[in-house]
């Protein structure tokens, strides 16, 4: 032992650290991650942040003796301490709280019971409940939207009247009436409330099913032998162990519905209902990029804030989730008496807010006017129609257009594209979070991979904008070109943006994987690729395919995001439906919007039938 | 067929200093057994000579060759150190069939596939699990699985064997008929084998040497029926052996000639011949009796003087043997008696034993000052 110590050498020390650290391909691979997530994410972000600092070009008259690109406070003090305050801030902030809380309120409610009752109790038609369940996840907000719409638009508005004003005006009502009893439900929060939790429960119900399924149904049991009525052991038992997956979901949906645009242009525009993200949209399109980005800080401090809440709520209960593991056996709980009436009421619901939407753009889409409710008005016009001059500017129905085939093909090409690289790396980043699970470089790239879910869709699509319009250089090397108008920005906002989901479904699919099957193959003298490609890949197969599928639903139907980025040529499906909506040919809207509807449900149905792929696995870790 | 020689092992996961100044020599042809509790460092120890763990210091020489130097942050991969690992899980792949699992070593060494298909046949034969080849690990039990892992571990011939707890998954039965099997298999390949268990019945069956763990630390290494015999400390001596050895307090007058004990079991003196050469030699000490349960003999009569009175205060007749609880003063000794007796409770009984069979232990320091000899 001596000798050693003499023959010790500080320099083959040093050699041996660096070999072993260059020789591994896994610090490799972590070193380029914290890299580009470094570039892709904290250089945008404080990108957004400086230019809230300097002063355009275009601003130099509102500040005497300004120069163009020096620091000023202008844009912070005319947001958040000017007259202009108020209505530039103030009312759109709270429309947002207003809109984030009742969301997130109704959702969860609603989320969590519809949970509970597929999970627990033993309500009748499971298989078809469980499948109606997960539908609204897959239509667009905007598509519910524009549904709603189809039913409850007063004539006021301009265009055509939605089907109830019809019925109302051939009950001989005038249109001042229609508009005092409808506009309220048409427009605005409620409207838009009510729009968003039909979309947004998924989350909570995938969340909550998640937890409720893992719960052993002997803690229940427990309760009930102690004597506990069942709605005690609810209140007392099965509520505190799903409360930290249901805070989650708070998180999710808060955050999801501060951030969203699409309904709110939809819906609130008409009655001039502002929110921060519909701020944030109209400020960017109007150039006025630094007051725009300055509400995109507010509304990620707004995020960060109640993710912050959400942590200190849960703190260490986080693991309630999986206490008592799966293996327990799981005794339905009967539903009684209220069976027939529970079972009619959410069979009600499925109609009225799956069903129907989905039968009302239909049917919308087959109408020569809208409004007008003979069968004379019915057409196949807006789906295979040539070119008629006196409909909708003489263009042709979808199938017959040049913009919708383009739009597809650019829809499918993305989304494609975006699952296979975005699953790609989400489950790399996965791999190297559950590797490094209590280590500093695991943890650093699960914090900067979280990063882009607290960023508003529509501010984040607007930063890489303007950080990749211009080209990209380092020390005088052209890194990146310019990307402004091209696929490749497309691609790389959704993938970057999607990140944060990737990564998780990545993480929780790889913590699966025992850490002795790669060592056992680490023995055999199998190198990092290797395993990778015979034991890691293998083994997580059906977590690539479900991470693949939540990627390809999210982006198919994703419009906040790329909305800011859009050129004709780049265009998606639900770009032209958008287009279509703002041009006021509802029903064209209606025929992309089934085609994308259509398109994200084939898929989802093959991934389930092929792959064993699920949502819910995806979504939970 | 290999000598591992590991010095100066520390290791810490963070703060947690789980190895503490290792120092352990593995000879060529051992079937060392790392014993102790669960949380002790054994398994640690074991992935550590594998190379799956950095030793934070200390260094690791396998046949002279030094595959371990953490001074210069030099560590040899585990392929290259010519050992293979069963785990505790088996860590079978799912994927891959029981051929492929057992392949996978042979072909990622790139051997031509005839070679490979004759050592894997060999090897399955060896486990006697040949005609599962095609089969997917999860459509074997337990015990085949078991099998699976052995044969992946030994079908590239390595020089050195390391199993993690590799029977405790088995149900009772098969874990008796895997440690001969092992045992066998030892006998038959030479490898130098290190064996990681939390059971003393395995670890005193199978091994030539053991070495006992405690919190991080080496308290003895010995041959199996030596810790037995003469443990060196009370730690030793209470892990090993089942049913556990009685203990029975007292104190001891030691002198140049040897030392008298006085205690429940009476005044007994030893030899400073059978002590140990650390021992007191004299003035008054207080020490700890450990008396093996098979060496105390039991009779309804009192046929000797040297026997003690006792109550009994329950019997356990098990077929084989009978284990016998009986009250002597304040002190609880059991008795291990061969075939079976039934005594009632609160019958009187007297126990004997032969002095010269009995460890004596220093209270204070715990350890062995008298042998068993």
């Amino acid at each position: 032992m001596k000798q050693n110590e003499q023959n010790y050498s500080k320099s083959r020390r040093l050699k041996n650290q660096i070999k072993a650290v260059v020789t591994n391909p896994y610090n490799v691979i972590v070193l380029i991650a914290i890299v580009l997530l470094t570039y892709l994410i904290i250089l945008p972000l404080l990108d957004m942040l400086s230019t809230t600092f300097q002063l355009s070009q275009r601003d130099l008259r509102a500040v005497p003796g300004g120069v163009a690109g020096e620091f000023t406070l202008y844009y912070w003090q005319r947001l958040l301490a000017s007259d202009l305050s108020k209505n530039l801030l103030l009312v759109p902030l709270l429309n947002s709280l207003k809109i984030g809380v009742g969301v997130s309120v109704c959702a969860i409610a609603l989320g969590s019971v519809l949970a509970w009752l597929m999970v627990r109790s033993d309500l009748p038609f499971k298989p078809f409940f469980s499948l109606a369940v997960i539908i609204p996840y897959m239509i667009p907000s905007w598509v519910k939207s524009q549904a709603w719409l189809s039913m409850f638009k007063t004539p006021r508005v301009g265009g055509a009247a939605g089907f109830v004003a019809s019925i109302m005006t051939s009950m001989g009502m005038s249109n001042e009436t229609i508009e005092t009893i409808l506009s309220p439900i048409a427009y605005g929060s409620i409207a838009i409330i009510i729009v968003l939790t039909l979309h947004y429960y998924a989350y909570t119900y995938l969340l909550v099913s998640g937890a409720l399924g893992s719960i052993n149904s002997e803690l229940e049991e427990m309760g009930e032998i102690q004597g506990a009525s069942k709605s005690l052991i609810l209140r007392k038992i099965t509520l505190p162990l799903v409360l930290p997956s249901m805070l989650s979901a708070v998180i999710l949906t808060f955050s999801k519905a501060i951030g969203t645009f699409g309904t709110i242009n939809y819906l609130g525009s008409p009655v001039n209902f502002r929110t921060l993200s519909s701020e944030l949209y109209s400020n960017s399109k109007s150039q006025n990029t630094q007051t725009a980005f300055a509400m995109a800080i507010l509304m990620i401090c707004i995020a960060a804030l109640s993710v912050f809440i959400n942590q200190k709520l849960i703190g260490s209960r986080k693991s309630y989730a999986t206490i008592g593991g799966k293996g327990g056996r799981s005794t339905l709980i009967g539903l009684g008496g209220w069976k027939p009436l529970i079972t009619i009421v959410l069979f009600i619901f499925f109609i009225v807010g799956i069903i129907m939407p989905v039968v009302i753009l239909i049917i919308e889409s087959c109408m020569l006017k809208e409004g007008t409710y003979s069968l004379s008005n019915f057409t196949l016009y807006y789906w295979i129609g040539e070119g008629n001059p006196n409909i909708m500017e003489g263009v042709s129905g979808i199938f017959k257009n040049s913009n919708f085939k383009l739009a597809l093909w650019n829809s499918l090409k993305l989304t494609f594209v975006n699952g296979v690289f975005g699953t790609i790396f989400g489950q790399m980043l996965g791999y190297i979070c559950a590797k490094g699970r209590g280590k500093l470089h695991g943890k650093l790239v699960e914090q900067l991979v979280f990063i882009p879910y607290l960023i508003p869709s529509v501010a984040f699509g607007g930063i890489y904008l303007s950080m990749f319009s211009k080209e990209q250089t380092l020390f005088g090397v052209t890194l990146i070109p310019a990307l402004y108008g091209t696929f490749a920005l497309l691609t790389l906002t959704s993938v970057v943006k999607h990140l944060p989901f990737a990564s998780r479904a990545g993480t929780s699919n790889m913590l699966q994987i025992s850490g002795e099957l790669e060592e056992a193959a680490m023995i055999e003298g199998a190198g990092f690729f290797k395993r990778f490609v015979k034991i890691v890949f293998p083994l997580s197969k059906s977590g690539f395919i479900s991470g693949f599928m939540l990627i390809f639903v999210s982006i198919m139907k994703e419009l906040d995001l790329i909305i800011l980025i859009m050129t004709p040529k780049t265009s998606t499906l639900p770009y032209l439906a958008f287009q279509y909506q703002n041009q006021n040919c509802p029903q064209a809207s209606d025929c992309v919007a089934i085609v994308m509807f259509s398109i994200v449900f084939l898929v989802y149905a093959l991934a389930n039938i092929f792959g064993d792929a699920d949502l819910a696995k995806s979504m939970a870790g | 067929m290999s000598k591992i020689v590991l010095t100066n092992i520390d290791k810490f996961y963070g703060k947690n200093h789980v190895l503490k100044n290792l120092n352990l020599t593995i000879e060529d042809g051992d079937f060392m057994t790392l014993l102790g509790p669960s949380g002790c460092g054994k398994t640690t120890t074991l992935r550590v000579v594998s190379g799956l763990e950095k030793p934070q210091s200390g260094f690791i020489h396998m046949d002279d060759k030094e595959i371990v130097n953490a001074a210069e942050a030099y560590f040899a991969p585990p392929s290259k150190r010519n050992l293979n690992l069963v785990f505790q899980s088996y860590a079978l792949w799912p994927h891959m069939t029981v051929f492929d699992n057992v392949a996978f070593g042979l072909k990622i060494r790139k051997e031509p596939s005839d070679v490979i298909a004759k050592k894997v046949a060999s090897a399955l034969e060896r486990m006697q699990i040949g005609e599962y080849a095609k089969r997917y690990p999860t459509e074997l039990s337990g015990g085949q699985q078991q099998r699976v892992a052995i044969a992946r571990a030994i079908v590239s011939e390595p020089r050195l064997l390391l199993l993690d707890e590799p029977l405790s998954n088995l149900d009772a039965k098969l874990r008796v008929d895997m440690r001969s099997e092992l045992k066998r298999l030892h006998h038959e390949t030479g490898t130098t084998i290190i064996y990681v268990t939390h059971d003393q019945v395995e670890a005193l069956t199978m091994s030539t040497k053991i070495a006992l763990f405690r919190k991080g630390e080496l308290v003895q290494v010995a041959p199996p029926l030596e810790l037995y015999d003469n443990p060196c400390n009370l730690y030793t001596a209470d892990f090993i052996g089942n049913p556990s050895i009685n203990f029975v307090k007292g104190t001891a007058t030691a002198d140049a000639s040897g030392m008298v004990t006085e205690s429940s079991v009476g005044q007994i003196s030893f030899d400073r011949a059978d002590m140990a050469p650390d021992a007191p030699q004299s003035g008054k000490i207080d020490v700890t009796l450990g008396i093996r349960p098979e060496q105390l003999t039991i009779s309804r009569v009192q046929d000797d003087t040297h026997r003690v009175e006792g109550h009994v205060y329950s019997g356990m007749p098990a077929g084989s043997e009978t284990l016998v609880s009986v009250r002597v003063g304040g002190d609880m000794l059991t008795v291990k008696e061969l075939g079976s007796t039934h005594y009632s409770s609160d019958e009187k009984v007297y126990l004997g034993f032969n002095p010269k069979k009995i460890n004596v232990f220093d209270s204070t320091t715990e350890n062995l000052i008298k042998y068993c000899v």
